[in-house]
């Protein structure tokens, strides 16, 4: 196990190295110039130069490669153009959001989405399953920032029960702080509920149709023991596979639900970067999410040892 | 089981712990308020960017200021001399003025932020060529010696947006124009409150306690600068849809500028107000790049201008009658440098004239390329007008779309259109910005120096110099006609209407100042 984890660290370098250097060129080679974003509308072109010079952009694009990865291996990530911090700075500020959101997404996804998953396996072909599947290919289809609004103007504009946008960090008031994670959190929910539910339906359909089950129905177990600890536990390696490639969902959806909803996260950084192409930020972060993706699905890749005894590495 | 309900209760004590250690929430009524864009950027001689220019208007003072008649008033100035032959301008300073450090303000603070100013802005960069010297008399009265007398001096210190010139600390102001400030100290009507500002999220203002208002009432910029509200929050918040959700809840109270089309929704809430406090309004303008093919060529340029029909844009763009105004005048009009352009022109296109110009011209029907920004809602509707219209006059057009900052990058690049440069762009500016031919950056006629485009015309220099040494009022304004006549004539950019935004407050919000910038002071909230 030991080795396998050592191995799949390791191998996180050439990711990382590949992103890096994709990253860095796509943003060299496509239009946009920070310093003319800086420098204003009313700059002329020399106050624009000037900017350029300060900022080092005027060095070979290999030489500001080899710059910024030397700074990257020793720890240090730059400073970000537009705001005057660190970009290891920013990260720290805008973390707290985005993890809360995806905590909480991925907390209220699951509970949600496998009950109602293994619910609609069991009762295959009845109106509950129907709904499920129904609302499922509505959940993927249904852009998540209209579901935003939706809820926003059912919830917080029509009844009030829930602010509209905005953020309570977890320290400063916990209720204030779960109050503004609700509707986010629901809205991000959707698309994932929509995916681990259907996952969850096929594999425990596909599960209850094996022997043992049959061998357990017989030996007079009751339907509970059979779905929770025989048909599911064997149903758990697809659906934690499901969930660890949607944590790039997260990520993903995590950039709209953050603007429509003013949470001062990641994704919205990530936003404001890439719009004044704040260099530094967008690298960085990018670099970021891709760590996160391939950690995620180390310990997914881990925890199948735990419901597949089969499985060993 | 019993795992999650201890994993539930340590993260609730925690939450508790870290909740005694948070700032305290402040006490005291707070004002909310969205801006058109995200402040990033916290120092307003660095970057022109107009929620940069808020800012400093909440922490910094100036020494004077432009009041709701566009009449340059002192501010931080008690009173100023200007020797007979006007070269030596002498300013003295009101008693009491503070930084919010504790530390007085001093002729030498002035003077820093002054060259500071001077090193980046236009106007001030225009000053400065005249300026021999600037001497500190004493800790409250400095001079400022001209090589020939300048009739904009005033003007200049009371220019009242981008870049204002705001007064800083000197070890603030003696940073490197081209580099950021680190400090925040100013003397203005509040403090900013670093601990409790994160960009992205929120920055907190506290109101300055020691801030000795004038004693005039307010008016525009000038006067009586008071505080009646103990915090200002700027808000973070780049959905504008969310905006006007979070206003009609009473979670802000104060939106900048909501987007046109949404102005029906907050008219039908009771609970909110539309409020017209920028009554000079935005100009749009269309820009051609006069170094390559075909613009290069003033009588091709010539043909473009008569195409040009300025409802059209307005309709386009902005839609309700009552939020444009179809306006000939370069400096806007209802400002004393306003003058209607004679002849139809800007607002009845002469396809035909415009057409037998072209064949004059020797046009070889080479596509004009045209970059239309899909990212500022205000802009996207203007290239398709354009192309439409210079269509009719005869013009074969290219336009390509990319998002806003895509075309901040492209149109300061020098090659031909076709090897990636451009030949038409659109932009807006705000009235203040443009109200003589000194502070209107497109009217700049020197070449390389210029704003992009880089028109050469020493004609046009000729006058704006004349302009800016000109002393006598009325002289000034004829000269300001004869600048606008020659923009004309060399058909050196097109200004295509006035338009205006309203903002919206809270029902519970008051005097919100008529100014060409947003101001906290003298609002209060009930």
């Amino acid at each position: 196990m030991l080795d396998f984890i050592a191995r799949r660290l390791v191998s996180i370098i050439p990711v990382l190295a590949v992103v890096a250097v994709f990253v860095f060129l796509m943003l060299r080679l496509t239009p946009g110039d920070p310093a003319a974003v800086i420098a204003g509308d009313n700059a002329t072109s020399d106050q624009i130069a000037d900017i350029r010079a300060k900022l080092g952009l005027n060095e070979p694009i290999w030489t500001q490669f080899l710059i910024w990865i030397g700074n990257v291996l020793q720890g240090n990530f730059g400073e970000s153009f537009f705001f005057k911090k660190t970009v290891a700075e920013l990260i720290a500020q805008r973390i707290e959001p985005t993890l809360a959101l995806a905590t909480c997404t991925l907390i209220f996804a699951v509970m949600v989405s496998v009950p109602i998953g293994v619910m609609a396996a069991y009762r295959q072909g009845s109106v509950f399953d129907r709904v499920v599947m129904g609302f499922s290919v509505l959940g993927f289809s249904v852009p998540g920032f209209v579901i935003g609004y939706c809820l926003i103007y059912v919830f917080a504009i029509e009844l009030g029960w829930l602010p509209v946008q905005g953020y309570v960090r977890i320290g400063v008031n916990f209720w204030q702080f779960l109050e503004r994670m609700v509707l986010p959190s629901l809205t991000l929910s959707v698309g994932f509920i929509a995916l681990i539910s259907r996952i969850t339906r096929a594999s425990v359909l596909e599960v209850l149709n094996e022997d043992y089950i049959r061998t357990a129905r017989a030996k007079g177990l009751s339907n509970r023991v059979v779905l929770m600890r025989h048909a599911l536990r064997n149903a758990a390696v697809p659906i934690l596979t499901v969930i660890g490639l949607g944590i790039a969902i997260l990520i993903g959806g995590a950039v709209v639900t953050e603007s429509v909803f003013g949470l001062p996260g990641l994704g919205r950084l990530t936003v404001e970067a890439v719009l004044s192409r704040d260099f530094p930020t967008i690298q960085t972060v990018i670099l970021m999410f891709s760590v996160v993706y391939v950690v995620v699905n180390l310990l997914i890749d881990i925890s199948y040892t735990l419901f597949d005894p089969r499985i060993r590495y | 089981m019993k795992i999650m309900r201890r994993t539930l209760a340590a993260m609730a004590a925690g939450a508790i712990l870290a909740a005694g250690s948070a700032p305290v929430l402040a006490q005291g009524k707070t004002l909310k308020f969205v801006q058109n864009g995200n402040l990033t950027i916290l120092d307003p001689i660095w970057t022109t960017a107009y929620v940069t220019r808020n800012h400093g208007y909440l922490i910094y003072d100036t020494l004077f200021a432009t009041d709701a008649n566009n009449v340059v008033q002192p501010q931080m100035v008690d009173k100023y001399e200007v020797s007979p032959d006007k070269t030596v301008w002498t300013f003295t300073l009101r008693d009491g003025l503070e930084w919010h450090d504790g530390q007085p303000v001093t002729s030498e603070d002035c003077i820093a932020s002054l060259k500071r100013w001077g090193a980046r802005d236009a106007m001030g960069q225009k000053l400065l060529d005249f300026v021999k010297e600037f001497k500190a008399v004493d800790g409250k009265t400095f001079q400022m010696v001209l090589k020939e007398p300048y009739g904009l001096v005033l003007d200049s210190f009371g220019k009242p947006s981008s870049q204002v010139p705001f007064m800083m600390p000197k070890k603030v102001a003696d940073t490197d124009p081209f580099k950021q400030i680190d400090s925040q100290v100013g003397s203005g009507p509040f403090i900013y409150v670093n601990a409790e500002s994160k960009p992205g999220e929120r920055h907190v203002y506290a109101k300055n306690p020691k801030y000795k208002p004038r004693s005039e009432a307010p008016s525009g910029l000038a006067g009586g600068k008071v505080a009646k509200v103990d915090r200002v929050e700027i808000i973070e918040m780049p959905d504008p849809q969310q905006q006007v959700n979070a206003l009609i809840a009473g979670e802000i109270d104060l939106i900048e500028q909501p987007p046109h089309d949404l102005i029906p929704v907050l008219r039908k809430e009771k609970s909110v107000q539309l409020v017209d406090w920028n009554p000079l309004g935005h100009q749009f303008i269309y820009r051609f790049n006069h170094l390559v093919k075909p613009f290069d060529n003033p009588k091709i340029r010539q043909a473009a201008m008569l195409t040009i029909r300025q409802e059209d844009y307005l309709k386009a763009t902005v839609g309700e009658p009552e939020f444009y105004k179809v306006c000939t005048a370069a400096f806007i009009c209802g400002t004393p440098n306003a003058f209607d352009v004679p002849g139809g022109l800007l607002v009845k296109p002469d396809f035909e004239k415009a057409k037998a110009l072209l064949k004059e011209a020797g046009y070889d029907g080479t596509p004009i390329v045209l970059m239309q920004s899909t990212t500022l809602p205000v802009l996207t509707n203007m290239a398709p007008v354009t192309k439409a219209l210079l269509e009719q006059g005869g013009f074969k057009v290219d336009m390509q779309s990319m998002d806003w900052q895509t075309v901040v990058t492209r149109r300061t690049k020098k090659e031909p259109a076709n090897q990636g440069g451009w030949n038409i762009f659109h932009t807006f500016s705000v009235a203040a910005d443009i109200l003589n031919p000194i502070s209107t950056s497109y009217m700049v006629a020197n070449g390389d120096k210029a704003w992009f485009g880089w028109p050469t015309d020493p004609e046009m220099e000729k006058l704006r110099d004349a302009y800016a040494k000109e002393t006598d009022p009325a002289k000034s304004k004829a000269l300001a006609k004869a600048v606008q006549d020659r923009a004309i004539e060399t058909a050196q950019y097109g200004w295509v209407g006035q338009w205006y935004g309203p903002g919206a407050a809270r029902g519970t919000v008051t005097g919100w100042l008529k100014a060409p910038v947003p101001v906290m002071w003298n609002i209060e909230k009930k």
